[in-house]
């Protein structure tokens, strides 16, 4: 692939006449395939346009005009802005066809966007409902679909605003709880999955193991949700032979909480709170997404002091995420807790800082479209000088010279889960978990946001891509966080925090917006959809935990049963993500 | 707890042996030592899990009140943290480990999703507090609950049982706990002990369907 010459500047119009088409829509870009054409032009983006990664798929459903569209995001890994293409399907028949035999990294993203929005991909190996269960009633994401709680289509209720008539949902319902079943329903006459789908298709596998001549038997095990080791309520499925894994099935939505519809109903300020609560432990990254991408939908910019403080703010949550993960990845290999307690005394001093500035220690909810909530509070100035200066580095040394070279855990953790370059690009791993594998793509380098590129830093690589790395690229990457704090901190500057005045109710032109951050799990990117109303028409996370997930079977693939602890651990999933 | 408090007021004990004996009530030194030594379950949902492992952590360590030994397994645990949001793919698990647990058991609500579905109560797939499904001792608020939230709650368990009697306890009643039927994941989640009331509220659905139908009146959004 690499030895032919990349195309540039291709006009996709011009070489698929008939076939493709600009998106004319105001607001938008990128083009409209048609479904019949969308692997062979796919196959080009690819091959021929040097287009390796696929960031995001997802899809919208554009309801009065009685369509769904499927909205995939393209990048290079060598760097540059995205490729946006849309194929088009009718609403009763919504059928696109899968792109996971090029990209592989599509398969939960399309099975979410089939769960949810009940686009059928063509040519999927798995089309199971991912976030719900089997026999769940409908397509929650379509706009015709309601909730039990239903009230109105968008915030502000009226009931509640301006005259503020409140009452309690639950009277309203007849079972007085958050139930809605469908008419002519029968629950005796009702056979549940109880997961015979996840287990058919783990069988689909086991039929196709290679027979070595020797007769062995396989045994499939759960773990999770409810495991310790699983960093929230995951749970995963292995076919094993003997103590190898064979086959492994992911299996998640414990912690739906329906992210994407409620922010939908939201306006979109009030979607900022919600971010917080994806990944719980770096809840300034994921407000830094989406102010990033409404602020492209609105055309603003944030004064310069502002700028400064998201990049401090995001940075100082970097190194308590991986404080956290590295901390937790040592849990789960048997250092049973007293690597987290390191961990977790340097995280309190962080979250000391947020919790001065934001008002609280993990839901910060601190930015704002065109700003930040609030300036630093006295004192805090000079507790970060001192974090980023004097305690972090020598306590990450502290922490080095405990870890990195301790007999056991290079035992447990060289050569255990290797995933190579090749299939980290193919799986849109990202974040820590790409560049171990030794792909130097690092969204703040490659396609630079905000005022990461006044900042002098290294994007940590490392190229064994297998759980030691993964450990060891995770404090290269705080190690050059207190790089960039150190820079910041010196460099902040004096002046306003917001664009603007502050307001509830922001006004936001129609069209649609990628907004992506290089987080601390690795690429997190928002899609959003305005249509011009005070509510986001659409509005979907792109979580790197979800994604970064359907690289573990290949990981995990061949490895002992006991190791894939340690493989998950590392790639570091936090659930709230993961799920949405 | 100091002598005077686990000692029974009414009894006079001389001074000379005052710190090597008590005279007290079995209700008492029973609470007193339940109380001292809550094994909470292992068992983590969402981000309120994180401030819950921030407690069990140096800074605000619940080992102070006797808590730090955390089981993963229900079968040990007494105590039920349900820390974050629970969803209606979860309840049927959370439910099972409930019933799992053994008598004396508690149950903590932490935070506002495990109160009463929080900032997420409206979503399709959220349980709106999981006292809909079991019996909650104490309620926590916040979200997520600071570690000084969370310990407040534990102390006020440490209260409630403090204020039990063996008299009383349900665990010693002839007829001893009352299993919780497990949740079944249908076209929505359904209580076995609704079923009743799921099947007259679908005929009627279908019923006024009809007649809408008829009328002419369905109204297609």
């Amino acid at each position: 692939m690499m030895e032919q010459a990349i195309l540039t500047d291709v006009d996709l119009a011009e070489k698929f006449p008939q076939k493709v088409k600009r998106d004319e829509r105001k607001g938008y870009e990128g083009y409209l395939v048609d479904a019949d054409a969308f692997l062979q032009v796919a196959q080009f983006v690819r091959d021929e346009m040097g287009y390796d990664y696929l960031s995001s798929v997802t899809g919208v459903d554009y309801f009065p005009e009685n369509y769904l569209e499927s909205v995939y995001h393209f990048y290079r890994t060598t760097g540059g802005p995205a490729l946006v293409l849309k194929v088009q399907t009718p609403r009763d028949n919504a059928v696109v066809p899968s792109l996971v035999p090029l990209y592989p990294g599509a398969e939960f993203q399309e099975r979410e966007a089939w769960d949810l929005l009940g686009i059928r991909y063509e040519g999927h190996p798995d089309l199971r409902r991912i976030l719900m269960w089997e026999g769940f009633a409908g397509h929650p994401l379509r706009k015709d679909w309601r909730e039990p709680y239903y009230e109105e289509d968008g915030k502000p209720f009226k009931s509640r605003w301006p005259d503020g008539h409140v009452y309690r949902i639950e009277d309203k319902n007849p079972f007085h709880k958050n139930v809605d079943y469908p008419a002519d329903f029968d629950p005796d006459q009702w056979a549940p999955d109880n997961d015979a789908s996840l287990y058919a298709s783990l069988k689909k596998i086991q039929s196709s193991l290679s027979d070595s001549g020797l007769k062995t038997d396989t045994v499939i095990v759960n773990m999770g949700p409810q495991h310790p080791s699983t960093h929230g309520v995951f749970r995963m499925v292995v076919l094993l032979e003997g103590e190898t894994i064979r086959a492994l099935k992911p299996v998640m939505g414990y912690l739906h909480r329906n992210h994407e519809k409620i922010g939908e109903r939201n306006t979109f300020l009030m979607n900022m709170p919600f971010t917080d609560r994806l990944d719980y432990l770096s809840s300034m990254s994921n407000n830094f997404g989406y102010a990033l991408a409404v602020e492209k939908l609105m055309g603003i910019q944030p004064p310069e002091r502002a700028e400064y403080l998201r990049v401090i703010m995001a940075e100082f949550t970097r190194i308590s995420n991986h404080l956290f993960a590295i901390g937790s990845l040592l849990n789960d290999l048997g250092a049973y807790f007293t690597p987290m307690l390191y961990a977790i005394e340097e995280r309190e001093l962080i979250l000391d800082i947020f919790e001065a500035v934001a008002g609280s220690r993990m839901m910060c909810n601190y930015f704002r479209f065109g700003g930040v909530a609030r300036d630093l509070p006295e004192g805090v100035y000079e507790k970060m000088r001192d974090l980023a200066y004097e305690r972090l580095p020598r306590r990450i040394d502290e922490l080095d010279l405990y870890l990195t070279n301790n007999e056991i855990i290079r035992a447990r953790c060289e050569g255990v889960g290797v995933l190579t370059a090749e299939d980290a690009i193919a799986f849109s791993a990202s974040g820590p978990l790409l560049r171990a594998s030794g792909v130097p793509y690092d969204i703040r380098r490659a396609d630079p946001y905000s005022i990461y590129d006044r900042f002098e830093f290294d994007v940590a690589v490392r190229y064994h891509g297998d759980v030691y790395d993964r450990y060891l690229i995770r404090m290269d990457e705080i190690r050059q966080s207190i790089r960039i704090l150190q820079q910041a901190i010196r460099d902040l500057p004096e002046g306003p925090i917001q664009s603007g005045k502050p307001q509830y109710q922001v006004r936001v032109p129609a069209g649609e917006a990628y907004g992506r951050v290089e987080a601390p799990k690795g690429e997190l990117g928002y899609y959003v959809v305005s249509n011009g109303k005070p509510n986001p028409w659409r509005y979907h996370v792109r979580a790197p935990s979800f994604v970064n997930i359907t690289a573990l079977e290949t990981m995990a693939k061949g490895n002992k049963v006991a190791d894939s602890v340690a493989i998950l651990g590392s790639i570091d999933i936090v659930l709230g993500e993961l799920d949405r | 707890m100091t002598n005077d408090e686990l000692n029974q007021p009414g009894y006079e004990i001389p001074p000379e042996i005052k710190n090597q004996v008590a005279i007290t009530t079995i209700d008492r030194i029973y609470n007193w030592s339940r109380r001292s030594s809550i094994w909470p379950m292992m068992f983590g949902l969402a981000c309120c899990a994180i401030e819950m492992i921030c407690t069990a952590a140096s800074r605000f360590d619940f080992a102070r009140f006797g808590m730090e030994v955390m089981r993963p397994s229900p079968r040990q645990a007494d105590l039920l943290l349900v820390s974050g949001t629970v969803t209606k793919k979860m309840v049927p698990q959370i439910v099972r480990l409930y019933n799992q647990m053994p008598e004396p058991k508690y149950v903590v609500a932490m935070g506002a999703c495990a109160s009463g579905g929080g900032p997420f109560k409206e979503g399709y797939n959220v349980v709106s507090g999981i006292d809909n499904y079991i019996p909650v001792d104490v309620y926590i608020p916040g979200c997520p609950p600071t570690p000084q939230a969370l310990l407040h709650g534990l102390i006020t368990l440490q209260k409630k049982i403090d204020n039990q009697t063996l008299r009383e306890a349900r665990w010693y009643k002839k007829d001893v706990s009352e299993v919780i039927p497990v949740p079944v994941l249908g076209p929505d989640i359904m209580d076995p002990r609704e079923y009743e009331l799921i099947r007259q509220y679908s005929q009627q659905k279908s019923a006024t369907t009809v007649s809408e139908a008829l009328e002419g009146e369905s109204n297609p959004v």
